[in-house]
């Protein structure tokens, strides 16, 4: 009996002292998550206006290096990323869509705005944000969803494309029947339509050619 | 039949201690000039759905329930409410870019039309917080509206 004591006493202490500990170790974490993200946005803060103003020089010389090649390598991997969605969503491929929607996510993520203007990094930044958010749905959603967010994404993919041009020449496809009109974007001049799939494979038609 | 007994000590003892575990709570008397009541000033009776059936989780006031006293109850609240604010915090609704509201619009369009929202373990609760077929079609066409006037 004694022993039913003690154990029940040992095991009443450290209960309540993992439950404490756990506990205070969440908030510590949160707490330090928040102290990052707060260095982190100032840091970033700070970083907007160094490029501004110190890289006055340095802008000249990104912005003819951007001449030079058209699109830099993180808009190029967004478009990339991109069509394999397109072609999973073609496919009717949800596992394959999802997939590729993280990858894009992943991409957004780690996209490096700093060459461009500095209004041109705000939108960039705002279709970034969206555009990862759409991603990121993608990811975990049912195909039906996974082809509604496609649609906004379509459209900031192709926002981006304006700021940020493109080397191989795309073309802006259009079906008039999913959601009052639809539009994406496709390497190659064929219709498959991402938003039907093999239920409707070829409709649409070719809105515009973006090079 | 020691076993059983000693476990059952234990868990209760547990179940015990977990409730001197502080929670943070969702709560704040200020709705911010950004709040999406306010900049849309929809229709009353839309108004009232909104703060009645998505607020709770969706904005930076929550109106606790008793059983947010207990754990682990208080977790698992906490926890969908952080979700919540998460995906879409009404109170901070003008701070979004027009692009990402239209965005944030169509998720709820959506939601709603397929009840996914709100969610169904807050509804068993919340018996008011279900829409009718018409609320629902109402609150679709109202958002449709506002999303095309973006």
């Amino acid at each position: 009996m004694k022993n039913v004591k003690t154990t029940t006493i040992l095991a009443m202490a450290f209960i309540s002292l993992t439950v404490m500990s756990c506990k205070d170790s969440k908030k510590e974490q949160v707490n330090e998550e928040s102290h990052t993200e707060m260095n982190h946005d100032n840091s970033d803060g700070h970083h907007d206006n160094d490029t501004s103003e110190m890289n006055h020089d340095n802008m000249n010389a990104s912005k003819d290096m951007m001449d030079s090649n058209a699109q830099d390598s993180d808009a190029k991997q967004v478009v990339a990323d991109y069509m394999a969605l397109k072609d999973a969503l073609v496919e009717t491929n949800k596992d394959k869509a999802a997939k590729a929607g993280k990858k894009l996510e992943s991409t957004l993520s780690g996209f490096n705005v700093s060459n461009y203007t500095s209004e041109q990094q705000k939108e960039l930044k705002d279709i970034i944000d969206d555009a990862k958010e759409h991603a990121k749905h993608i990811a975990k959603s049912p195909i039906a969803h996974q082809r509604e967010h496609f649609k906004i994404l379509s459209k900031d993919v192709v926002d981006m494309i304006a700021i940020t041009g493109t080397e191989t020449t795309l073309y802006q496809q259009f079906c008039p029947m999913y959601d009052k009109g639809s539009a994406w974007l496709s390497m190659s001049k064929d219709i498959k339509n991402p938003y039907y799939g093999s239920k409707m494979l070829n409709c649409g038609k070719v809105q515009k050619e973006i090079n | 039949m020691k076993i059983v007994k000693i476990i059952a000590l234990i868990l209760l003892v547990g179940f015990l201690c977990i409730q001197f575990v502080p929670t943070n709570l969702n709560q704040s008397n200020i709705v911010p000039k950004t709040d999406f009541l306010l900049i849309n000033n929809p229709p009353e009776n839309l108004s009232t759905l909104l703060q009645e059936s998505c607020y709770d989780c969706h904005s930076n006031n929550t109106g606790y329930p008793w059983y947010n006293k207990i754990q682990p109850v208080a977790w698992f609240l906490e926890n969908h409410i952080a979700d919540g604010k998460d995906e879409l915090n009404f109170n901070e609704w003008d701070a979004l870019s027009n692009r990402r509201k239209k965005s944030k619009l169509k998720s709820i369009i959506s939601q709603i039309k397929d009840d996914k929202m709100p969610l169904s373990p807050y509804v068993i609760i919340h018996k008011g917080a279900v829409f009718s077929e018409t609320e629902k079609q109402e609150i679709i066409q109202w958002m449709t509206q506002l999303k095309d006037s973006l």
